[in-house]
């Protein structure tokens, strides 16, 4: 066993010495590939912590969210739909929310303006976030004048600003009081944009919604899990349409790969001659040219998926960022929380070191039957 | 179809191996006609060339095998969020019908490569290649297990329907449901245990006689294969109760969840490796008897032998701890 390793060992060392001799050669290929595994790299990584963003911001919504369903659109609810629902067992708390949407010309972006019964809001204070802050230049104390349904401007004092740490979700978001909500859009007292109901344990919640659209045949019940699952879907999906773009890629650095293992200058076929001259034996060039692959894959490995973590959660992904994440006016400038995870490291493994492998096998195993007095001549 | 970065990995490994193992069959066939270690023809030198080839190539493919394993089980455990009813791998694997088939066409094809690359190696120490005929024929019988893997593989993930509710683990591993997997959760959890320990002292004992005679390696064969089955019985009736600290919830799979330590990981992979090593000795000793062969036999079945006994020792140890460390008291209940 010992005996065993310290050959490898021996092995390593020599290859390490030819790689050292032929630096140009290494150096491209190793380039190549660290940009790729960089690429591919930063693609998971940052699918993967926008999903794990998504499911953390979603930890505390309301597992039932009601709407209602009118002509195929859904509208606003009205409030008696509150009492119609009754009591339902497992259902802890329920109520109305009001909230919708404002464009504001000035900026040509839209706020997402809610309602808000917890922070004891007056009539005029209005609480918003880092996104509508930065473009209108606002800061605390300052006015914002939005204009009414009937076309009258309301101003409103802001009273503060939502922490940066929930900028994903916080960053278009203007709170009101419920009272000046409804005048600034004109909503009955009757009226509600949506009902959202809290259940305590997680496997009652579909009987509930089975319910729900029993006693109100024209509601929607939406699910906290089905938002999560498509959230799930669609950021793997996102993942999976950049990856098979970027298997062209791929496939050109298998093509260079296979290039540069065939294409051997004089000198090392020199080399291997000699080898073989001395008694090295073909599986042993193999063997040497075996871990020429691993130090190979191993360094671009490591330096590529470095690179793409810094890439990734220090510069929030500037590379693809527009087109894994959308984008808006009000776009939310945030920091992605690091995480890295097995499932995606092995994916990598396959999708990178697997094609270089099979790229090399036939060119490795040309080089290692060449006869030494052929090359020596 | 789910266009997942995990899937589509899964399904070009897959392919790839299988075109590996063509081209590799294609060459079987002709070792299988025209090799004789004798003759200095033309054909003869240029087959000895290219079994460097191809048995490189073929120790990738397994390798990439082994690997895809591992990732098959972890993706079917990640894709269990993304559909209703699934709680862990085994709702995505009841999905459709091609899902166990996979995985079990997954599990074969790790032993039967074990024992080709065991093969392999030995063939490669002696040298007139005693085993190359031998070792080639498997390999035939080898293909249409990847083949139907692949195929099978493919089904699996193309039919997959994100909207269909499949059943959790709660109704396939329950002792009151039909079938294997009830009948196995409705075993004794202290007949369970029972076996397990006499079958590791069989083991242990077949594994130290064969290390120190150099001989009779399918003794650790036959006991090894019979540790696996009582060893995966007795995880699905006994040990993962006291992982999940639950009296009644007998799933294989969510042991592998971040929840309970990735526990599942080290009681499988040590599992594995073990049972796959023994099967291996069982295919070397025999060969003892061929000369160009015997020193190397006389060198490799002790060492396979121990390294099968440390990986079993492994998965008792840990048995053992998660029982030891859980906090389901079942005293009075089940002892």
């Amino acid at each position: 066993m010992i005996a065993l390793l310290r050959k490898q060992r021996y092995f390593i060392d020599y290859t390490l010495g030819t790689m050292m001799r032929h630096k140009g050669k290494s150096l491209g290929l190793l380039t190549v590939y660290t940009i790729i595994i960089f690429m591919l790299a930063s693609v998971m990584l940052f699918s993967h912590a926008m999903r794990s963003e998504a499911v953390a911001l979603l930890a505390d919504s309301p597992e039932i969210v009601v709407q209602r369903i009118q002509a195929g659109r859904s509208v606003m609810v009205p409030a008696d739909y509150l009492q119609r629902i009754g009591k339902l067992r497992g259902v802890t708390e329920k109520r109305g929310r009001l909230w919708g949407y404002y464009y504001d010309p000035a900026v040509k972006a839209n706020y997402t303006v809610m309602a808000s019964e917890q922070d004891q809001l007056s009539i005029n204070d209005i609480v918003i976030g880092e996104g509508i802050a930065r473009t209108r230049g606002l800061s605390i104390g300052d006015y914002l004048t939005l204009r009414s349904h009937e076309g009258k401007a309301f101003s409103f004092r802001v009273l503060r600003l939502l922490e940066s740490e929930s900028e994903l979700i916080s960053s278009d978001l203007l709170l009101m009081n419920p009272e000046g909500y409804r005048r600034l859009f004109g909503i009955d007292e009757s009226l509600y944009t949506d009902l959202v109901l809290s259940v305590r344990n997680p496997r009652e919640i579909q009987k509930i919604a089975e319910k729900l659209t029993l006693l109100l045949p024209d509601s929607r019940p939406i699910l906290r899990t089905e938002i999560l699952r498509t959230y799930e879907s669609l950021f793997s999906w996102r993942q999976g349409v950049m990856l098979i773009l970027l298997l062209g890629s791929v496939l050109a650095f298998v093509i260079f790969a296979w290039d540069k293992a065939s294409g051997l200058s004089a000198e090392e076929r020199k080399e291997i001659g000699i080898l073989k001259a001395v008694g090295w034996e073909t599986s042993e060039v193999m063997r040497m040219k075996f871990w020429e692959g691993v130090i190979i894959s191993l360094m671009a490995f490591l330096i590529g998926y470095l690179a793409a973590y810094l890439h990734v959660f220090y510069t929030s992904a500037g590379l693809f960022e527009p087109v894994l994440k959308g984008w808006s006016v009000l776009y939310p400038s945030f920091q992605l929380t690091p995480s890295v995870d097995g499932l995606q490291l092995a994916t990598l493994f396959f999708f990178t070191v697997l094609p270089y492998t099979l790229a090399t096998i036939v060119p490795v195993w040309q080089t290692s039957i060449t006869d030494p007095d052929l090359v020596m001549r | 179809m789910m266009l997942n970065p995990a899937i589509l990995a899964l399904l070009m490994v897959s392919m790839l191996v299988s075109t590996m193992l063509l081209v590799a069959a294609a060459f079987a066939v002709s070792i299988l006609r025209h090799w004789d270690i004798q003759s200095g023809s033309e054909l003869q030198l240029r087959l000895e060339r290219r079994t460097y080839l191809v048995s490189t190539l073929l120790i990738w493919a397994f390798l990439f095998e082994f690997l895809s394993l591992l990732l098959f089980i972890y993706n079917a455990e990640a894709l269990s969020g993304q559909f209703v009813g699934a709680m862990c791998a085994t709702g995505v694997l009841n999905l459709n019908p091609w899902g166990w088939p996979t995985l079990f066409l997954k599990i074969t094809m790790f032993f039967v490569a074990a024992i080709w690359l065991l093969l392999n190696y030995l063939d490669n120490r002696g040298y007139d290649y005693p085993l190359i005929r031998f070792k080639y024929a498997l390999l035939l019988l080898v293909l249409p297990l990847v083949v139907a893997e692949t195929i099978v593989q493919w089904l699996h993930f193309t039919q997959m329907e994100p909207n269909l509710i499949t059943s959790c683990c709660g109704t396939l591993f329950s002792a009151d449901a039909q079938g294997v997997s009830a009948e196995v959760s409705g075993i004794a959890p202290a007949n369970s245990i029972l076996a397990l320990a006499i079958s590791a002292i069989v083991v242990i004992a077949a594994g130290v006689w064969v290390a120190l005679q150099g001989k009779s390696g399918w003794l650790l064969s036959i006991s090894g294969a019979a540790v696996f089955v009582i060893a995966l019985v007795a995880i699905i009736s006994s040990i993962s109760l006291y992982i999940y600290e639950h009296p009644h919830h007998h799933c294989p799979f969510c042991i592998l969840k971040q929840g309970h330590g990735y526990v599942g990981y080290f009681l499988y992979i040590p599992l594995f490796l073990a049972t796959a090593l023994s099967l291996g000795a069982g295919f070397v000793s025999p060969w003892r008897r061929i000369v160009s062969l015997s020193q190397t036999v006389a060198d490799v079945l002790p060492v396979i032998s121990w390294l099968a006994l440390f990986f079993f020792v492994q998965f008792y140890l840990t048995s053992a701890w998660t029982i030891w460390h859980s906090r389901l008291t079942m005293m009075e209940v089940w002892w």
